[in-house]
Parts: C-alpha cells; sequence; structure tokens
C-alpha cells in the first residue's frame, strides 16, 4: 500500500557534512532541484538529500506525519489521500519529483494558504544536521508543545541556509467533504480586495480566493450543509476552476520565461497597487505580476506598508530575489544563521549576503 | 546593603519614570513575589510599570548598563514560575500599557497592549461580529503579552490554533533597549521566521510591547455533546474515532472520575459523579452543519461504548456544560489544601498507558491525582493534590509530577504543551533535549541578548543544572551526557 521508498542516510550525510566542515568547504543541498531556482544561485559542492526517504510514523487519528525529508510530496499526498487526509497549506510541486525537505526548506504555499496558514503553522518537529556535523531533534509529534525554543518551525522558509533537514513532523487535516468554486465579476483589483476582505468578517467557509482580469473566483470548502448555506448567501456562479493551476503556475497567467514577481501586501492594502494586470490571491496578501517590473521602484512603493517584493523568477541576473533587510535585523538573522551553522558552510548567501 | 542598591537603582529610574511606576517598598514588592506557581518566591530588586515604549526602551538601557536581570511581567498567571523574580533584577511589569490602539474591521485585526487582558479583545469587538479565538483558561485575567510569551492554548486550540497562529505582527523591544518589529499582516515572512521563534519564547528574546492579534467572525451556532464512559480507554478511543472520521470539533475535553466528582460539586453541571469518564464535544458552523455534525459524533460515542449521550438543549445548558470543564482546577482546590497542576502533551494513542501508568505513581506516592484532558490534542492536565503544610509533601508531589512528564516523554511526547517551561520544568528539559539542542537554545538566546539579561534562570536548563538533575536522577538510567566535559 505504502509505495515509499524506505532508506535511512543519516550517517552518510552526516559523515559528508562533517568532512566539508573539517577541509572549510561549502555545500549547496539539493532535493530533486524543483525548487532550485527560488532564492539567490549558490556556487558550491552539491550534497544529494533526497534518497534520505520514508514514512517514520503516520497515525491518521493522531493527525500528525512524521517523514524523512526526501519523501515525494507527491507519494506523501497519496498516502494522506487514502485516509482522507491532506496538507491544509496546499504546497506547490513544481516538479513531479518535488520532496518534502524542499517543501519545508521553501516554505511556499498555495492558495489554501491565505485561509488555513502556512507550512509553518504545521511543523510540529524536525531533525537536522548542523553546521557542526551535528544532529538536533526539535518540537516533537504531538500538536501541542512548548518546551524549548521553537526551532523546527525556523526551518520553515530557511532555504537550506540552517542545515539539512532530516525529518520532519506536520499536522495534517481531514479533507473536505465538499468544495465549490464561485464566480463574480469586479471591474477593479481594488474592488475585489475591499469584497474579499468584507467577507472575512462573516464566517463562511472560504479556503481560497483570486482575481483576475475583471473575475473574482472564490472557492468554498467544508461540509455539504455549510457550503450550501455559504452558496444561497453569497450568489454568484458555480464554475469549474482548477485551483492547482495557481498553485504549480501553470495557469494562463504564468507566461513561461517571463520575469516573475511576488508582491505580498497586508490582505485589505487599497491604493496600493492597482495594476490591472495583476493577479490576486489569499484574499488580497499575495499579488503576482508577470512580465518585466522594476523591482527598486516597486520596493520603494511599498516600503512601509508592511509587505515584500520578491523577484520570483525569470528576473536580470543581479536583481535582489528578496526584500532587503533593515541593518539590525539583517545582523541577528546572521547571527541566527551562524549559531547553526558557524563555519558557513550551507547554502551560503540563498538568502541574502551572509544568509 | 541591598537596601542601599535597591534605593540608588531606584533614584536613577526615577530620573525617567513616574514615582509611582518605581516600586520599591517591600510590603509592594511583595505582591510580585510570585506568579501561579506561588510554591516558588522570590524578593526584586525592584518593579517597574513603564506606560509607553520610550519607557521600556528607556529602562532596557538602563538595565543593560547596570547588568540588571529583567524579567518582564503581564497579569502573572503563569503555572510554571516564568515571571518568578531575580533576587538582584527587577519585575518590568507590562500592566499599565494596557490600550486597546486599533481596531481594523476590514483587515480582521487588533493592534493592542501586552497588558491588555485576553477576554478584553474578544470583548472590544463582539459588537462588530469579531472575536480572539486563543482562550486559555485564565482568560479573563491573563495578558496578551503573556500569552505570546507562552504560546498560550485553551480549549478552542484544535480547530483555531494556538496564540503562534493568532498573531500577524509584534513589536518587541530587544535587551539593547533598541525596538524590532516583525510584521506578518501580508503573510510572508522576510528572511527567517522569527515568528514561532518569539511566541513561547518566556520573555528570554525581547519585551513585547505591542501585539496585532488576527480577529475571525464568531461562529453562527456552537452546540456541545458530552459523552458518558465507563472506562477512560473507551473516551480516549472515542475520540480517536471522531477525528479519524473528519471532523475537527471547536473543542473536545476529557474529565476522569475525581476531576468529574470534584467539578459536579463544586458547579453543579449536572456531570454524572458515577462515570468512569465523560467527553465534552463542542461543534461549531451554521446551524445545518451543526446539527449534521453533532448526529455523527453522537453515533461515533456510541459506537465507542458511551453510556449515554446528553446534547445541551440551548446555550445557557451549554455555558453549564463548560462551566464544570473550565471550573476544574479551583474545584480540585476546594477538596484539597492545595493542588499542582502538570502540563505534558502526549500521542492520544497513549492515553490509557499513561493514565494507567499514572494511577500506578499515584498509588507508589500516595497522593491522589485528578485528570482533565484537552482530548483532541493530547495535552493533559493532572492535578496532584496534596498538603503544602505536611512536611515533605511539596517535594513528594514534584517529584511525582516529574515522573509524570517523563512518561509523557517516553511514550513520545512532551514536558509542556501549554504552560512552559519557566523554573518549573527545568530539570525534565534535561530529559526531552540532549545536550546539542540545549546548546543551540544559548546560542540562539545570545544572539538576542548576549547579556543574558532577559528572564535569567527560566526555560532552558544550564549544563550545571542538568549536571546537578542527572546526578539526583542517575537510577532512571536516561541520557547519560558524554558530551558533558567539551563544555
Amino acid at each position: 500500500m505504502n509505495a515509499i521508498p524506505d532508506l535511512d542516510i543519516e550517517a552518510d550525510l552526516t559523515t559528508q557534512v562533517s568532512a566539508v566542515a573539517a577541509a572549510g568547504g561549502a555545500l549547496e543541498i539539493i532535493g530533486n532541484g524543483s525548487k532550485r531556482f527560488y532564492g539567490e544561485p549558490v556556487e558550491a559542492l552539491a550534497i544529494e538529500v533526497a534518497g534520505h526517504s520514508g514514512v517514520i510514523d503516520y497515525d491518521p487519528a493522531e493527525l500528525v506525519i512524521t517523514l524523512r525529508a526526501g519523501c515525494r510530496l507527491r507519494e506523501v499526498e497519496a498516502l494522506l489521500a487514502q485516509n482522507r487526509q491532506m496538507f491544509a497549506f496546499d504546497p506547490p510541486h513544481f516538479a513531479p519529483d518535488a520532496s518534502i525537505g524542499g517543501m519545508v526548506a521553501s516554505g511556499l504555499a498555495g492558495p489554501r494558504r491565505g485561509f488555513a496558514g502556512g507550512i509553518r503553522d504545521y511543523v510540529l518537529g524536525a531533525k537536522l544536521i548542523d553546521g557542526r556535523g551535528e544532529i538536533m531533534q526539535f518540537g516533537g509529534r504531538v500538536i501541542k508543545n512548548v518546551a524549548g525554543f521553537d526551532l523546527s518551525r525556523l526551518m520553515v522558509g530557511s532555504l537550506g541556509t540552517l542545515g539539512i533537514i532530516l525529518e520532519v513532523s506536520i499536522r495534517v487535516m481531514p479533507m473536505f467533504e465538499t468544495e465549490v468554486t464561485l464566480a463574480f465579476s469586479h471591474h477593479s483589483a481594488d474592488d475585489h480586495v475591499r469584497w474579499v476582505n468584507e467577507l472575512g468578517s462573516k464566517p463562511y467557509p472560504l479556503s481560497a480566493s483570486a482575481w483576475q482580469l475583471g473575475v473574482s473566483r472564490l472557492r468554498l470548502s467544508g461540509s455539504e450543509q455549510g457550503v450550501r448555506h455559504a452558496i444561497a448567501e453569497l450568489g454568484g456562479d458555480e464554475v469549474e476552476f482548477d485551483w492547482s493551476s495557481l498553485r504549480e503556475q501553470s495557469h494562463e497567467f504564468f507566461v513561461d520565461g517571463a520575469p516573475l514577481t511576488r508582491v505580498a501586501l497586508p490582505p485589505a492594502s487599497l491604493d496600493l497597487l492597482r495594476d490591472e494586470s495583476q493577479l490576486i490571491e489569499w484574499g488580497g496578501a499575495q499579488r503576482w505580476l508577470c512580465g518585466e517590473v522594476d523591482i527598486a521602484r516597486l520596493r520603494q512603493r511599498i516600503d512601509g506598508e508592511g509587505g515584500s517584493v520578491c523577484a520570483f523568477r525569470g528576473h536580470a541576473p543581479g536583481t535582489p530575489v528578496f526584500q532587503p533587510l533593515a541593518p539590525a535585523m539583517l545582523k541577528l538573522q546572521r547571527n541566527i544563521k551562524s549559531s547553526f551553522d558557524p563555519a558557513g558552510i550551507f547554502n551560503v548567501g540563498r538568502i541574502y549576503q551572509g544568509l | 546593603m541591598p537596601d542601599s542598591r535597591r534605593q540608588k537603582l531606584a533614584a536613577r529610574f526615577r530620573e525617567f519614570l513616574p514615582a509611582e511606576s518605581v516600586v520599591d517598598q517591600p510590603t509592594s514588592l511583595a505582591a510580585y513575589e510570585c506568579d501561579g506557581l506561588s510554591a516558588y518566591r522570590e524578593t526584586p530588586l525592584l518593579v517597574l510599570l513603564p506606560e509607553t515604549v520610550a519607557q521600556v526602551q528607556q529602562i532596557m538601557r538602563l538595565c543593560d548598563e547596570q547588568g540588571l536581570p529583567v524579567v518582564s511581567r503581564g497579569a502573572g498567571t503563569s503555572l510554571s514560575g516564568g515571571a518568578l523574580p531575580h533576587p538582584e533584577g527587577v519585575v518590568l511589569s507590562l500592566a499599565k500599557m494596557n490600550r486597546i490602539l486599533k481596531v481594523d474591521t476590514l483587515s480582521r485585526l487588533a493592534v493592542v497592549e501586552p497588558g491588555v487582558r485576553n477576554l478584553a479583545i474578544s470583548e472590544a469587538v463582539k459588537s462588530l461580529g469579531l472575536y480572539y479565538a486563543p482562550d486559555p483558561s485564565s482568560q479573563i485575567a491573563c495578558s496578551i503579552g503573556g500569552n505570546v510569551a507562552e504560546n498560550a492554548g485553551g480549549v478552542h486550540c484544535l480547530k483555531y490554533g494556538l496564540t503562534l497562529h493568532n498573531i500577524l505582527a509584534l513589536k518587541l523591544v530587544g535587551a539593547n533597549g533598541e525596538i524590532f518589529e516583525i510584521d506578518q499582516r501580508s503573510l510572508q515572512a522576510e528572511g527567517y521566521d522569527l515568528m514561532p521563534l518569539l511566541v513561547g519564547s518566556e520573555g528570554m528574546l525581547g519585551i513585547v510591547v505591542e501585539v496585532t492579534v488576527k480577529l475571525l467572525p464568531i461562529p453562527r451556532c456552537a452546540r456541545v455533546v458530552m459523552g458518558i464512559f465507563d472506562s477512560v480507554e473507551k473516551a480516549g478511543d472515542s475520540v480517536a474515532a471522531i477525528i479519524a472520521g473528519g471532523i475537527i470539533p471547536a473543542g473536545i475535553e476529557m474529565m476522569d472520575n475525581p476531576a468529574i466528582r470534584a467539578a459536579e460539586d463544586f458547579v453543579h453541571a449536572g456531570y454524572p459523579i458515577e462515570a468512569e469518564a465523560i467527553l465534552i464535544c463542542e461543534l461549531d458552523g451554521t446551524e445545518e452543519e451543526v446539527v449534521a455534525q453533532i448526529e455523527r459524533v453522537e453515533t461515533v460515542l456510541k459506537q465507542g461504548g458511551a453510556s449515554e449521550t446528553r446534547l445541551a438543549r440551548d446555550e445557557a445548558e451549554r455555558l453549564l456544560f463548560w462551566s464544570g470543564r473550565k471550573a476544574a482546577f479551583p474545584a480540585v482546590g476546594r477538596i484539597s489544601p492545595d493542588y499542582y497542576c502538570i502540563d505534558g502533551t502526549i500521542p492520544r494513542k497513549s492515553l490509557a498507558a499513561v493514565l494507567a501508568g499514572i494511577r500506578e505513581l499515584s498509588q507508589e506516592y500516595d497522593l491522589p491525582v485528578a485528570n482533565v484532558f484537552h482530548a483532541g490534542d493530547g495535552n493533559l492536565h493532572p492535578l496532584i493534590l496534596y498538603d503544602a503544610n505536611n512536611e515533605g509533601e511539596l517535594e513528594k508531589t514534584e517529584e511525582l509530577g516529574s515522573k509524570i512528564l517523563q512518561l509523557c516523554i517516553a511514550c513520545g511526547g512532551t514536558i509542556t504543551g501549554e504552560h512552559g517551561v519557566g523554573v518549573e520544568k527545568l530539570g525534565e528539559m534535561c530529559i526531552q533535549f540532549g545536550a546539542a539542542e540545549r546548546d543551540q537554545f544559548h546560542l540562539i538566546r545570545e544572539c538576542f541578548d548576549p547579556h543574558r539579561l532577559l528572564n535569567p534562570g527560566k526555560a532552558i536548563p544550564t549544563l550545571a543544572r542538568c549536571a546537578e538533575f542527572d546526578a539526583m536522577h542517575v537510577h532512571h538510567g536516561k541520557l547519560p551526557h558524554p558530551d558533558i566535559e567539551r563544555f
């Protein structure tokens, strides 16, 4: 039933890290490379981690799964689906062999993220190899746990700069009884943003929202009764829509090869980004721009508004991928990196210089 | 000697704080000598009650200059001694910073000062149809700043998450007096995601001076069903069956017979005092949805061996069903001179084994134990009944508590689900974490607080502390620390 390969290469990985650390070398951590494009390029010896695979523990009634990081996301999702469970944060694959380690390290999440939380909200524990070649375990396999600083969730989105993730425990959720997509016509981006945020004040079972070219789409997920009740109140047209095309960026909005920019904003931001060609997700919090964009000017425009701009992919080399941090925050984050990786061997520079 | 130092320091703080914001009289200081874990007491040098962020910054700068330990304190409801004063340091009380600064309906958030009470937020936004979801039992008194420090939970966190899941932004004053902010209203972290590190850091990484909380729409309908069982195993298995069946209740709580009896005697909630266990299960959503789910839950409870299920007929009865659970701690307080609340989390499937283990330990130590259980998320609160006036009984109680926590670790759980480590569980931290992890905790702390002035001696045990704990518990044969000499 469980086709996920079971192979423990922890000892081998630890030996490799220790050897590189002793020789003063540097490493780029590679799973299956599905999200290798994300972040700044790293020039270093590759360490292949995808072979570290297997389900350590999964009991559907506990709502927790513990996996070696090399497990393929697709296979894990299939295993969860057999038990009518899922990852609530809707992780993108970007390639058929995407791994759990890459999912956690990239911290990327799909349309449900705006309503159900992100990966870091569901990670319960992690085991890693630090830059000294030492194995450490943080968090655990239970939903409530406040023992020690929560360093397992710190791995989410750290892009491999803090260590090699060996295992993660993740909270899973039951699949919904039913899902329906409704379409509405909203002329402008700001109309959509205002409307979808007003809906957020009412207890509708929203699980995704998107706006593109004057059309708002809303997904409702929940019990049959709850969803029907919401449809009756909301109106709109019931439509078919492939939400995974947004998650996987296979929707026609995402033009192959064109620069792609992600703008993160507090969801109800009005008058800030009115570009009519944008794609809006997550109730207004995630905006995509496809095509040439002046990243520096965009960063200036949203400065002080609580958002950030990411040169997600396809931008000119040298464009800083992530929104620069204030100097004191950058210093703090570099210190945190050094505390895990004192000699700087893991994915150095993937996020910022020295990080 | 300490008195003259106390007065000199008080004078320095009065240079920028109003006179009444600097407490230095022994009789007034006594009010701060402990928190909710009253077995531990210390008198601080001073208690400071700033009213503004700028004052907090000035306090931190002076403490940094003077090398003074700083223990921040909200409402002082910690059950793990997180706000226990340091005898050579100051208590920084955030009680006067208790304003709700902003409510943004469209963004569904509130910006509040740290001293605002948890329940006060929900009360302030109720008319907008919104509320703040985390509801620790002490929510009438506890402050949001303290909730952030402890990553507080509550009976509804299975469905609505812990404090971490309901915080959008934090403003902190660092150990050096500088402000730093984590703003995740955009649902995106910049660089490392520091929010989970800061939430639950027990006042050791910064002083929380402003909290932006997420507000949720109040569910249209909430109903409660009670399941009555003749064994805790059957009750535990029924919880697993409800969840495996795809229902996430808004809350699901279990009480064992001693807890049922104490609560019933106190609040007369209509609990069956002969039952070995009851489950209280709340479902929320639309009317139709809740009716359908209640039906499914009742079926599962009956299939799981419930001798009876009772549906709260109306809102008054729903609140009555909850009242016994919410009053479980004070109810146990009525039947025993003292009680000691333990806070372990276990994988739910280990419930029967752990409860059997607790029963054996209870007999061995000759101390009664009542159990209340956040059954959905595996968070167990055994309450040990004892009398502190009997010589040696507190020590015996603490040892029993420690053994219970070690049972939790042994079955893959944790020594604290929501009360924090504080001063109380430093020893057990030495069992749950190895030397490498504990060393990493100290390194992280130094990134934020190089002079180690923020709540020193809490949450993370030193090597010396673990060596001492090991020496005392060497017969457990647990985790020798072969690498101890390295440091």
